[in-house]
């Protein structure tokens, strides 16, 4: 075969089949479709198979990208499967929401002369395969007897929890809301994450033998400390997300109609408020909303509010479009559907009616100055520019703070914003006890916790004396004992 | 301990104080082990259901029992009443949430109840008893025939002064007027802890604002998660933002804004009053089953469907 090119593969990226933007702003299934079996086997020819890829590289948890998508090319699907989940366990989750643009496809060579190949939509495709087949990666590991505690069961905790049961050890995990999947399940919605593909994941954790207990909250029923002293655990993770949204301290927030979108998208997604009255839990009731920041959570409100029944769904955002930080897909579907962007705009006040409901919001006009420690030109406002609008709900999505549960209950060493402190191995202050995600680093994204939960594995084993290697890839003839494989290792 | 006890939140005793007040136990060893008066839990009765704060009315170590006192006032709380059977189990049940009450070292306390805050004011109570302190309990309820727990109250308290709106037991008025029949008794009373409806704990630090008494009140505004994640519960205290579920939930009721908790309390009463009168009208009635949650099947394309 003569070697392949830039100019010899197919030139454009496949697309995906989407629902129509008029339709789907009417309904909570899933924007984007997936690829057929033909979109995926054209789109895996487009990978030049680099000698040294970048593509590893950018991927926070190094998947061997061009290994998974030779195999598609090679229809072993199924092998496919089994070289991503030896990085990551949850490819039809993060095959949905990584923000692939900065990461993988953003370094792929191809992305320099043509679109990038569509590595997250390959991805997707091996995970939902996966998931329709019933196919699970559970290899078979020789128990430790080691036990391991993780708190939140979010996507860092998944990480850590997968690979430590995949290491051999007793994994359980604690979450305090009544089913597990944090952000995954209260944050993200359907429409994006389907729950099926989120609890069809959690299932293969199940099947390495993790153990998930919900309505626990880490910290109150009992500590981290108790953990280790008094529950038998050897090592523990912490991931409980950030949590507790901030406000802007502007007047007017304490009216009813102000939320945080953690709020609006909980009541929405877990607790399926958007099927009211048949589930108890209630929603605002307004047609015109405003959400005020402009990240991925941000176009989750959005857009959950348009499929909520709102009339006028506006994005209130201080500086422009180039600035804003959610992902670029998600910021295209939110335009196809109809939201309203005001760039350089800035709330003052939010208006009551009088019997303390929301009636209006006044905003200003804002310019870019000097960049900040961001990076980003700071935003300033303008003089003289406020106006105001109608509204009837006003959603904040403009950050987090620390969630300040474990610091009450614990004498772990937090920093001065209340994030716990780690070393670069993700070891916090108390030996046998490492922490991840967004309660280290503050809010970032789903595969950037995933990253912590595998790193702060790696330093878990290192710190048990679990040797790499010796338990994780367990081979006989050569080949991986997971279980689907012993027809194969019979044959041999 | 071990860690794989995952308590089924089985109801182990009902007890039914009138038609819309009652008791129930539940058994929860781990939560009885680490609750603390002040303490709250979040209840979801069945997989529908709405995640709602309740205060810990009493934990028993020894038998490894929490006890939660409800009042039926809205859809969850009465459907819970005709769900919650003793042998029967609790969808979810999560806690001890929220900062234990501060003890300090009070000689003399008053500790006030009224309606929903008369059975979560016993825990606080009794820690006061046992760390020594002269306790005067003061409980309101409508008339005679809805009183509870007196002989409970009367067991930690030195003295228990019971108020009743029509008089028919203890003195005829509300709490507010047991509270300054107690303050004029005692010029030396260090604390007041007052647990009830937004009006009548507002109305209990204002008693207490003009001779300084330190007054902890305890808020229960509208929850979802109650670890810290929603805001949803966000009062204003000496005019900061607090979230009631992990800053909370006991305040200095000299500072927290009662009007602002009042409005905030309110801001679904249509859609809790829809929800109720669907309730009532289809309770009677065997429901057909809950259409499930009609999404494609995610795996649609995959499966060259």
């Amino acid at each position: 075969m003569a070697k392949r090119t830039v100019r010899t593969i197919p030139q454009a990226r496949t697309p995906m089949r989407e629902q129509d933007a008029k339709a789907r702003g009417k309904n909570f299934s899933e924007v984007a479709c997936g690829y057929s079996l033909e979109d995926a086997l054209r789109e895996a020819q487009r990978c030049l198979y680099c000698p040294e890829p970048a593509c590893v590289e950018g991927c926070p948890v190094s998947i061997d990208i061009p290994g998974f998508i030779r195999r598609i090319e090679d229809k072993d699907f199924r092998g496919a499967y089994d070289v991503i989940t030896a990085a990551n366990l949850l490819p039809a989750i993060c095959g949905r929401v990584c923000p692939q643009e900065n990461q993988c496809e953003g370094v792929c060579p191809v992305g320099k002369t043509l679109e990038p190949v569509a590595i997250g939509r390959l991805e997707r495709y091996v995970g939902d395969r996966a998931i329709a087949e019933g196919w699970s990666s559970a290899p078979f590991v020789e128990p430790s007897g080691l036990r391991i505690g993780i708190v939140g069961s979010g996507p860092a905790g998944m990480a850590c929890a997968a690979d430590m049961a995949k290491a051999g050890c007793d994994v359980t995990v604690y979450e305090a809301f009544q089913e597990p999947g944090g952000v995954l399940k209260y944050g993200i919605p359907d429409f994006r994450l389907p729950n099926p593909v989120i609890d069809a994941e959690i299932d293969n954790l199940r099947k390495l033998g993790v153990k998930f207990e919900c309505n626990t909250l880490v910290g109150r029923l009992f500590t981290i400390a108790e953990m280790i002293e008094e529950m038998g655990f050897h090592a523990v993770f912490i991931g409980t997300g950030a949590g507790y949204p901030s406000m802007m301290g502007i007047p007017g927030e304490s009216l009813n109609g102000v939320l945080s979108a953690n709020e609006l998208l909980t009541r929405c997604n877990l607790m399926r408020a958007r099927q009211f009255p048949q589930f108890d839990t209630p929603l605002p009731a307004g047609k015109k909303v405003a959400v005020v920041g402009s990240g991925n959570t941000a176009m989750d409100a959005l857009r959950v509010s348009l499929r909520l029944g709102a009339e006028k769904v506006h994005c209130i955002y201080r500086r422009t479009k180039a600035e804003s930080p959610a992902r670029a897909e998600e910021l295209h579907h939110a335009e196809e559907e109809g939201i309203e962007f005001h760039w350089l705009t800035n709330p003052v006040e939010i208006l009551d009616d009088g019997a303390g409901n929301v009636r209006a919001m006044r905003c200003i006009r804002m310019e870019l100055g000097e960049p900040d420690e961001s990076g980003r030109r700071r935003p300033l406002p303008v003089k003289g520019s406020e106006f105001e609008f109608p509204i009837d709900i006003v959603v904040y999505a403009i950050g987090t703070n620390a969630n300040p549960i474990i610091g009450q209950t614990s004498r772990l060493k937090l920093n001065k914003r209340g994030y716990i402190e780690t070393d670069k191995d993700l070891a916090t202050s108390m030996a046998g006890v490492f922490a991840g995600g967004d309660i280290v680093t503050g809010a970032a994204t789903v595969i950037e916790a995933m990253g912590a939960g595998r790193k702060a594995a790696r330093s878990m084993k290192k710190y048990l004396g679990i040797r790499n290697g010796k338990t994780e890839s367990a081979t006989l003839f050569g080949i991986p004992l997971s279980e689907k494989n012993f027809a194969r290792i019979r044959a041999a | 301990m071990q860690p794989s006890q995952t308590p089924i939140f089985e109801i182990v005793a009902r007890e039914d104080f009138s038609d819309a007040t009652y008791l129930l136990e539940i058994r929860h060893p781990r939560m009885a082990k680490a609750a603390r008066p002040g303490q709250f839990v979040i209840v979801m009765a069945q997989p529908h259901g709405e995640r709602i704060p309740l205060t810990l009315a009493d934990f028993d170590r020894t038998k490894g029992t929490i006890t939660l006192v409800i009042q039926a006032v809205g859809k969850t709380t009465k459907e819970m009443r005709e769900l919650c059977k003793v042998g029967t189990h609790l969808h979810a049940l999560v806690g001890p949430m929220g900062i234990p009450s501060q003890l300090g070292n009070a000689k003399k306390v008053v500790c006030v109840g009224g309606g929903l805050g008369v059975a979560p004011v016993f825990p606080q109570a009794r820690a006061y008893k046992e760390a020594g302190a002269h306790v005067i309990g003061v409980l309101g309820f409508r008339s005679w025939d809805l009183v509870f727990w007196k002989d409970k109250f009367q067991s930690v308290c030195d003295e228990l002064i019971l108020c009743t709106n029509d008089g028919s037991v203890g003195i005829r008025g509300l709490v507010t007027d047991g509270l300054k029949s107690a303050l004029a008794k005692h010029p030396d009373i260090d604390e007041v802890v007052a647990i009830g409806p937004p009006v009548m704990m507002k109305a209990c630090a204002d008693a207490t604002r003009a001779r300084r008494i330190k007054t902890m009140v305890s808020v229960n505004p509208i929850m979802v998660d109650g670890t810290g994640m929603c805001g949803g519960c966000r009062v204003q205290v000496g005019g900061k933002v607090k979230f009631a579920c992990v800053d909370g939930p006991d305040f200095d009721g000299h500072q927290v804004d009662f009007d602002d908790l009042m409005v905030r309390l309110a801001r679904y009463k249509s859609q809790e009053a829809e929800a109720l009168k669907r309730w009532s009208d289809t309770c009677r009635m065997p429901e057909p089953p809950e259409p499930a949650l009609e999404l494609p099947d995610p795996f649609e394309e995959v499966r060259g469907g």
